[in-house]
This record gives C-alpha cells, structure tokens and sequence, in this order.
C-alpha cells in the first residue's frame, strides 16, 4: 500500500505545488494526469525515492520513505521501487543480462541467473542477454527497461511516459507487459501520460491539477 | 557486479580515449623509469670503478680528463709522466699503494693497460682461468674481452696504437694470452692487463743498459692513501713540489655529475610535464565521459545505487587507467634502455633494463598518486550529482 500525506514541494522560484492525499492499493493501477508545470514530474520522483518533499509523507509498505538514512533509502528503492522512463537508458557498456545484474547487484539483492532468464524470457527477449544496447531496436530496449524495472519484483512500478517515443504496436505491447507484469507481482502501477493511445487502459486516474 | 568490474567494462566501451590516457601516463612513466635507472646504474658503475683509489696523478691537463682515461677508461691520457717521478711519488709516507698505469695501445677497441700486481690488488681482481700477466707480452683478458672476442689461453694477437683503431699494429710484437679474469662487474671486465715492460717494448723503448728508469715514462699513478690525513696534505704537495698534477676521482665525478646533472634535470622536468599532461588526459577523459554518463549513474542510483557507490565507479577508470599506464611505462622503460644498452658503443658503463631498482615501487605509486588526483574531480561530480534534476531533463 502507498500513502501519500500532507505533500508539497516548494520551489526556487517561490512557486509552491500541494499535493492531496492519496491512498493506492496493493496491485493497483492507476494513471497520472496532469498538464505540464501541474507537478507530475516532481511527484513521481517524490514517489521514486529521489526527490525529498519540502513538506509531508510518503509511505511504501508502511515505511516512510524519508524518514530512512540516505544509504537505507537507495537500497529501499533498488528493491522495491521499479523505475520506466520515456527512453529505455540502459548502461551502454555492459550486455542486457549485465544491465539485469547490475540492477540486482545495485538493490544488493544476490545474483540469480534464473530470475534474469525468467523476466527476459516473459518479455521475449531471451535470446538477447549477450548483446549490447545498441544493437537492440528501441521497442525491444524498452522491453528490457520493464524487465529491468519488475527483476526484483517492486511494491511499486512506476512508468514515466513509457509509450512516447515507440510506434502503435510497440506502444501496445509496452502497455501490456506494464499491466500483465504488475498483476504477476501485484505491484501497483503508476503510469504518467499524455498519451491518448494508454489512457483507454486504465480506469483509475490521480489528476493534478 | 563491483564497482570494478563496471569501471573496467566502462573502459572498454571507449577503448579509443583510454588508450590516449594510458599512452601518455605510459610516456611520462617511461622517461622516469630511463632515467632513474640509467642514472643509478652510471652512478654504481663509476663508483664502484674508483671503488679504491683516493688519488690520480698524472700529466698536467684537465683533472677530469686524467679520471676518465685513468680510472674510467673513456677519454685520452692527458700525456705521459716520467717513471722516476713516479716512483718518488709511490715511497711517499702517505702512499698506501700506488698502482702505475701504461696506457696508449688497443686491440680492436679494447684497451691494453700496462700496469704491475698493485693493479690486482687494488681491484681485488680474480682469475677465471690461467695466471696474471707477468713476463713480458704475456696479456690477461678482462672476462668481456674474452667473450666478446673470443680468445682463449695461448692465443696471440696484435695491439695497435692509439686507443680505438687498429690502424697501426705494432706487427712484431704479438701478445699471448695467459689469463683470464672472472667478471668483476667493472671497467676491468674490458680491458686487457699486461706487464709495464710489454708496453715499453711494443713502443720500442726499451731499457738501455745505462740507466734502467730514466727514460721510462708511464701515463698514471693510481694512489690509495695510507691514512684519511693524507687528504688534506698530497694532494697539494703533488702540485706544488712537482710538475704533475693530481686529481681526486671522487671530487671529479661530482663535477661531472653537476654538469650532466643539467640535462638530467632537464629531462626530470619534461617528464613531469608528460605526467601532469597524462593527469590532465585522465581528468579530461573522465570529464566529458561524465556529460555522456551522468543518465547512466542517474540510473544506477535509481536502481539503489548509493552515491559512494557511484564515486568510486568514476574514481576507479581513472586508477585502472593511469594503473596499467603506469605499469606499460615501467616495462617499455626497461625494454627501452636494454635496447639502449644492446647498441651502445662504450662498453665501459653498458646500461641494462633488466635490473629492478626499489624506487620504481615509488614511481608507481606516484603515477597511481596522480591518477587518484585526477579522477578526484569527476568522481566527487557523480557523488554529487541531483538524480531527480538530470531525470527531469529527459
């Protein structure tokens, strides 16, 4: 479960964003809405772990998030916290099983070979594992980033405009894995968008306003 | 997955840029490691060929000229001294030991020293096989002359005027082998020792019945004192009571040394420079790769990377790179300086790389100094860097 309570960011510029409460359930998911300037990129990095909010509380699994030491958060986020962004960002010098590792190795979680042979096989992008990024196609690197983001089966999964740059197809298949990968590990799923073709999919929305 | 390996697989990713940074540590390292050796190695080889003798005396001229043709065995004999002379100079009180020297003749390069037993144990020299030179155009071979040009016992040759050529042999005086002396690590492994007498003769001045010493002359007198008190008082009554002149090689060594010492520094300086260009190539490097990567570090803390964590990840591409730079360069300063020494033409102060001296221990962990300082930068920018900033910037 997630809780967000009290939350507001202040800006440089004196500008002052408020959030209102908000609860979500365990396998949840939900899409955030918002124009731009409205706050949504502030409050999913809030959410992420990576941006500590002026005023407020976060909970994940009951554990306020920024109450914990700076070394105890980055290890929270590694295991509990799936990140996808617009652009799959892989490490460029290491292999896409490598990118895997690393990901359970940064979480200091144990190396499991079976884990990365499992998410890679769901995503179907087995055959993969010893290529580097760039000889990938943007649709299966973005595959990779989900795969990346679900490895250590997060409470929460959190995509930032994961469909924006990828065709119909690849936009589609994107959405579902989200879906279908956070059902598997009941993570809850936060999708930020303006993209018309992932609203349809959802049913819950957190608008901004 | 270590901090390590993915600063070593980073490394590999630009192979181009890495290999200019370990290319220009590698350099400065090199020149350091040249010179280090090349200069310790001169330094042992001249101190260990004056190892025992406090005093060269000889004709008038430049001192530094009497050391080198006398105790080093490089330059010409600044002219001859009169036997006599000599001789009163070697019952001196203050004369330990006095070792004559009878320069001038060369056997393809090598030279013929005249000399008597003071010269044996003066360098405490040892046969390898036969017996020391005695009777007159009886020759032992220092233990490189005998290798180098491949004689043995009973062989005989010719010695030629002068100190290089063999130009003019002197035809009817051959020499015979009848010793040869184990390596002593000295100028003495290549020179070829013969009696005063076989000099002489070779020079066709040999003893006439009148008188047996008046007319010999020598080039030298090797001088070991016989208590430090002599210091003070021979020297100067050498130069003042006769015509000859005397000259310390100790004295003369450090002249030398001050006067190469200039291009010695000159090149300590330049190689510095190198190194402080190799650190700059090192920063530069780790900086701009810092632009392109900042998303992946940006990543990798999302991914529960801690900042530590992200610090030493850049701080280790710059020690693996000036680490292996460091270690090329030592091993092509080596390599180097045995090509060096493979075709250089004065034997007497041949240089080696295979010789490890202690302070190259010192010279690696100064390049690794420079590179932890180089990458101090860079790595406390990843340290730092605002996650949530660069992720908005998509």
């Amino acid at each position: 479960m997630i809780v967000i309570e009290n939350l507001a960011q202040h800006y440089a510029n004196g500008l002052e964003i408020k959030f209102k409460n908000w609860e979500l359930a365990a396998g949840e998911q939900c899409l955030l809405l918002g124009n731009s300037g409205s706050g949504k990129t502030t409050l999913m990095h809030i959410l992420s772990g990576i941006l500590a909010p002026t005023q407020g509380k976060v909970s994940i699994k009951e554990v306020d998030i920024y109450a914990l030491s700076a070394k105890e958060l980055d290890k929270f986020r590694g295991q509990n916290i799936g990140l996808v962004f617009q652009r799959p960002h892989l490490i460029k010098s290491l292999t896409i099983a490598e990118n895997l590792f690393l990901a359970q190795s940064l979480a200091q979680l144990p190396k499991d070979a079976k884990r990365v042979e499992e998410v890679l096989n769901a995503l179907a992008i087995a055959d993969k594992g010893n290529n580097y990024p760039s000889q990938l196609s943007e649709g299966q690197l973005q595959r990779v980033s989900i795969a990346r983001a679900v490895l250590n089966k997060p409470t929460l999964l959190i995509a930032d405009e994961p469909t924006a740059s990828l065709d119909d197809e690849n936009a589609q298949s994107v959405l579902n894995l989200l879906q279908q990968q956070s059902k598997i590990y009941g993570a809850t799923l936060l999708v930020a968008t303006h993209d018309k073709r992932v609203k349809e999919a959802f049913t819950n929305t957190y608008l901004l306003a | 997955m270590t901090a390590l390996y993915i600063s070593f697989k980073s490394i590999k990713a630009k192979k181009l840029s890495a290999a200019l940074s370990v290319l220009l540590v590698g350099f400065g390292t090199t020149i350091f490691t040249v010179l280090m050796l090349a200069s310790t190695q001169i330094e042992n080889k001249l101190s260990s060929n004056a190892k025992n003798i406090d005093l060269v005396v000889g004709a008038k001229g430049s001192p530094l000229q009497l050391i080198l043709s006398s105790v080093y065995h490089i330059d010409f004999p600044t002219g001859n001294i009169p036997l006599k002379a000599a001789n009163e100079l070697a019952n001196n009180p203050f004369v330990k030991r006095a070792t004559p020297l009878a320069l001038g003749d060369n056997y393809q390069g090598i030279r013929i020293v005249g000399t008597d037993s003071n010269f044996v144990a003066m360098y405490e020299l040892k046969l390898q096989k036969g017996k020391f030179a005695g009777q007159k155009m009886e020759a032992t071979l220092g233990a490189e002359v005998a290798k180098g040009k491949g004689l043995k016992i009973g062989d005989t040759f010719f010695g030629a005027h002068g100190l290089s050529d063999s130009k003019d042999p002197h035809k009817d005086h051959p020499y015979q082998v009848v010793g040869i002396l184990a390596p002593q690590g000295n100028v003495c492994d290549q020179l070829i020792l013969t009696s005063l007498a076989s000099v002489w003769s070779s020079h066709g001045d040999e003893p006439h019945s009148h008188s047996e010493t008046e007319e010999q002359d020598i080039t030298s007198l090797l001088i070991q004192y016989r208590s430090p008190m002599s210091v003070a008082m021979f020297p100067q009554m050498v130069n003042q009571m006769t015509n000859l002149q005397s000259a310390s090689p100790a004295v003369e060594s450090t002249r030398l040394f001050a006067l190469v010492g200039v291009g010695v520094e000159t090149l300590q300086y330049f190689a510095l420079l190198m190194m402080g260009i190799a650190a700059l190539s090192v920063f530069v490097n780790l900086y701009n790769s810092l632009k392109e990567k900042k998303y992946d570090l940006a990543i990798m803390r999302t991914l529960g990377a801690s900042k530590s964590k992200l610090f030493l990840i850049v701080w280790f591409e710059g020690v693996i790179l000036t680490f292996v730079g460091a270690i090329i360069g030592i091993a092509t300063g080596h390599l180097a300086l045995q090509i060096i020494g493979h075709y250089q033409e004065s034997e007497q102060a041949k240089l080696t790389g295979l010789v490890f001296e202690f302070g190259e221990l010192y010279l690696l962990l100064a390049s690794m100094a420079i590179g932890f300082l180089a990458s101090l930068i860079p790595a406390w920018q990843a340290y730092k860097s605002n996650i949530s900033n660069i992720l908005a910037k998509n």
